[in-house]
């Protein structure tokens, strides 16, 4: 059974009479362990797919099923729950509270599960070593550089071991060394087993891999965009990033 | 397939006392990060908290004055009989009406088991003289020995006169310090006590044998503060000559009921009758003279009763006037006063001070609500990214409405210990610029009641906004700038 089973989910915003088909009909299954590309042009609707798939929205129409539980008419206090133990978010500008410290911060998905503060402070560690950010712990957020900042919500979306990942251009705030090297840490993770969705809108990161879906109108798209997704004419990734040997 | 929604993983009583404890932190580092503009919302509850503290403190301060004086005149269990104007509809039998003589004394003593004891007073306006001095005391009465348990009186000096005084008549009388004041002069003013007993006292040009003197009469504030001004005068004593300060001494109507027992004279009631029995005072006027004149007035000014018990007032009261009526032939020239009257005055007073004082008080704590509601919504406006962050970690919306109200809660009680604390300074300077003698008092139960307050304050300004932030869509929040 996939980790994820979107069947027919659409999403319908309505804008006074005119409705807006965010997603139309997406069926969709992400197996585990997957690494998997979300690409297509802004106002695609790949972010309302990721919110849908993050269980921060829900759909208008179809049925999800997240590691075997059906989450499309959830309650939002149910839908909280499973953000903070089935789901870990990466942002773009790295959303971490400027008046934690980074431990702190790491901590924070494990105060919504109910974690003793030794555990939490272990595994917080624990995560912080994971990404190389252990001796920048007591630091504030605006302290570190955005490399740093980036692992550090790494270290958060992965302390309460979640089934999926979500990163939603995860580089795009970074220079193009550092965004190298928050790549190599997600294919790190990948190889370490981790189910991880990235959505992107740059081909060096769709290039990556192993699995792309292009969303165009709302819809995945049949033929994907080989340029967007960084592919060469055959159909093979551009040389652009070592493979995760 | 549609198997149940999924049921989030159980712990969740762990989850709720880990996350107050960590809202509690939230709220004191979010106050922490903004010192002075969480003061300045504090400041709203510290001000309602100390002013409910302080007006608190001086309604019970007042409320035991007053009850002080309750006790000192006799307690609840007095009752007094006063003559009073015929009923319209009894006019005609007017020239019957015998007033209150010695006979309904008697009556009662033999038919009102309920009346304990019996004082019968008469009263005379009387101007006392001695030392070439001349002095109207508050009240001049003749009276039984049992007037001095009745009224509350301790003889500290000399002796009360007793039944044999009485039967013959003799020319005694027992003073208050009031009139040893004025004629002899004070402690404070002459540097010693002078115990005026044995010395010849005219009242009314009649020539009286002090035989005794009560103690001096003053509630527990005022005592305080004589000693006070004694160990002070003490120490200035080393310095240099003793001096009137000009107000110093003893101030004259502190407290009126002590004033009233200390300007007290007390002459046996059959010296009163053969001395003054024309001149003795009946409080209803009496418009055809009655029987007085050459055979003297045989009438009582008032008569005092205790009964045996403040519960059996009604009773005791219908007993009383049933034997009256008989011995008054059925016409109620006579009416009672209790002190039931005086401590429902006390306590309307008191219950109007408080209301007034609470109201006020309750103003500024609302005040400081509405203060702390500002400052929440502004807080989590400049809070949305958080509240976004926070969601998408996996906070539940209950989990923020508990964030943003226990803040508010923290800055309210915060606020409220600030105020108790205050209090103490804030009634402290009342005190010294109060306008009665009776030292505010602060009870525990107020410094409760006003932190209870705050608390609730707290938690009604905190509601709206954290609603509101709880209400925040994670997506939205994750957006905004």
């Amino acid at each position: 059974m996939p980790l994820v089973e979107l069947r027919n989910v659409s999403k319908i915003y309505r804008l006074g009479e005119e409705e807006i088909r965010a997603l139309d009909d997406v069926t969709l299954d992400i197996d585990k362990g997957e690494f998997i590309s979300i690409i297509g042009p802004s106002g695609s609707g790949k972010s309302t797919l990721m919110h849908i798939l993050g269980c921060l929205d829900s759909p208008t129409k179809g049925t999800i099923q997240l590691d075997g539980v059906m989450i499309h008419d959830a309650s939002s206090r149910q839908l909280a729950a499973i953000r903070n133990r089935k789901i870990g978010f990466v942002f773009q500008f790295f959303n971490l509270l400027p008046k934690l410290n980074v431990a702190q911060n790491v901590e924070l998905p494990m105060i919504y599960s109910g974690i003793s503060a030794k555990e939490r402070r272990q595994r917080a560690m624990k995560a912080l070593e994971a990404v190389d950010l252990a001796n920048r712990a007591r630091h504030r957020p605006s302290q570190l550089s955005g490399g740093q900042q980036q692992r550090a919500a790494i270290a958060r979306a992965l302390v309460n071991d979640p089934r999926l990942i979500f990163a939603d251009e995860p580089t795009g705030n970074l220079d193009s060394h550092t965004g190298e090297a928050i790549l190599s840490l997600f294919r790190r993770l990948s190889t370490e087993g981790r189910t991880i969705v990235l959505v992107t809108h740059d081909p060096e990161i769709a290039a990556v891999t192993p699995r792309r879906i292009e969303i165009r109108d709302g819809k995945i798209a049949q033929r994907i965009d080989q340029k967007l997704a960084g592919l060469d004419r055959k159909g093979t990734p551009l040389a652009a990033a070592p493979s995760p040997a | 397939m549609n198997s149940p929604p999924p049921q989030p993983a159980p712990d969740t009583v762990g989850a709720a006392s880990a996350q107050f404890v960590i809202s509690i932190q939230t709220g004191l580092r979010e106050i922490w990060a903004h010192k002075f503009r969480s003061l300045l919302t504090m400041l709203g509850i510290i001000l309602g908290v100390s002013s409910l503290v302080a007006m608190s403190a001086l309604v019970s301060g007042m409320e035991k004055g007053a009850r002080e004086a309750l006790i000192a005149i006799g307690g609840l269990e007095k009752v007094r009989v006063e003559p009073q104007d015929v009923p319209v509809e009894q006019r005609h039998l007017t020239d019957e009406a015998v007033g209150i003589t010695i006979n309904d004394v008697l009556a009662l003593k033999q038919c009102a088991p309920l009346v304990t004891r019996l004082s019968p007073e008469m009263r005379l306006p009387a101007s006392l003289s001695a030392n070439s001095k001349t002095f109207r005391p508050w009240l001049c009465n003749g009276v039984w020995p049992v007037a001095l348990e009745m009224n509350e009186h301790t003889i500290e000096h000399g002796r009360m006169f007793n039944e044999l005084d009485d039967e013959m008549a003799r020319s005694v009388c027992v003073i208050g310090t009031a009139t040893r004041d004025e004629l002899w002069g004070s402690p404070e003013k002459v540097g010693h006590e002078i115990i005026p007993i044995g010395e010849t006292l005219f009242i009314n040009h009649v020539p009286f044998t002090i035989i005794g003197m009560f103690q001096h009469y003053e509630s527990a504030q005022e005592r305080k503060a004589r000693e006070f001004a004694r160990t002070q005068a003490a120490q200035q004593n080393d310095g240099g000559v003793a001096r009137d300060r000009g107000r110093g001494g003893r101030r004259r109507g502190n407290n009126f009921v002590f004033f009233l027992k200390n300007s007290t004279v007390y002459i046996p009631l059959n010296t009163m009758w053969m001395k003054f029995r024309s001149g003795v005072s009946v409080a209803a006027s009496n418009p055809t003279g009655g029987a007085a004149g050459a055979t003297g007035d045989p009438r009582l000014s008032t008569l005092e009763l205790k009964i045996a018990g403040i519960e059996l007032l009604p009773g005791a009261l219908q007993q009383i006037r049933n034997v009256l009526m008989s011995t008054h032939k059925g016409i109620e020239d006579f009416t009672f006063r209790t002190q039931e009257d005086w401590a429902d005055q006390i306590n309307t007073f008191i219950h109007n001070a408080r209301l007034s004082g609470g109201l006020i008080a309750g103003i500024s704590l609302l005040v400081g609500g509405i203060g702390i509601m500002n400052i929440m919504l502004a807080s989590i406006s400049e809070r949305v990214r958080e509240i976004g962050i926070r969601k998408s970690v996996g906070a539940a919306t209950s989990d923020i409405f508990i964030q943003i109200l226990v803040e508010s809660i923290v800055i309210a009680m915060l606020g409220g210990i600030t105020g108790l604390a205050t209090s103490f300074a804030l009634v402290h300077m009342l005190s010294s610029f109060s306008p009665t003698d009776n030292a505010p008092i602060i009870t525990g139960a107020a410094l409760a009641v006003a932190f209870g307050f705050s608390v609730l304050v707290g938690i009604l300004a905190g509601i709206f906004p954290a609603i509101k932030a709880a209400r925040l869509n994670p997506i939205q929040a994750l957006r905004y700038e």
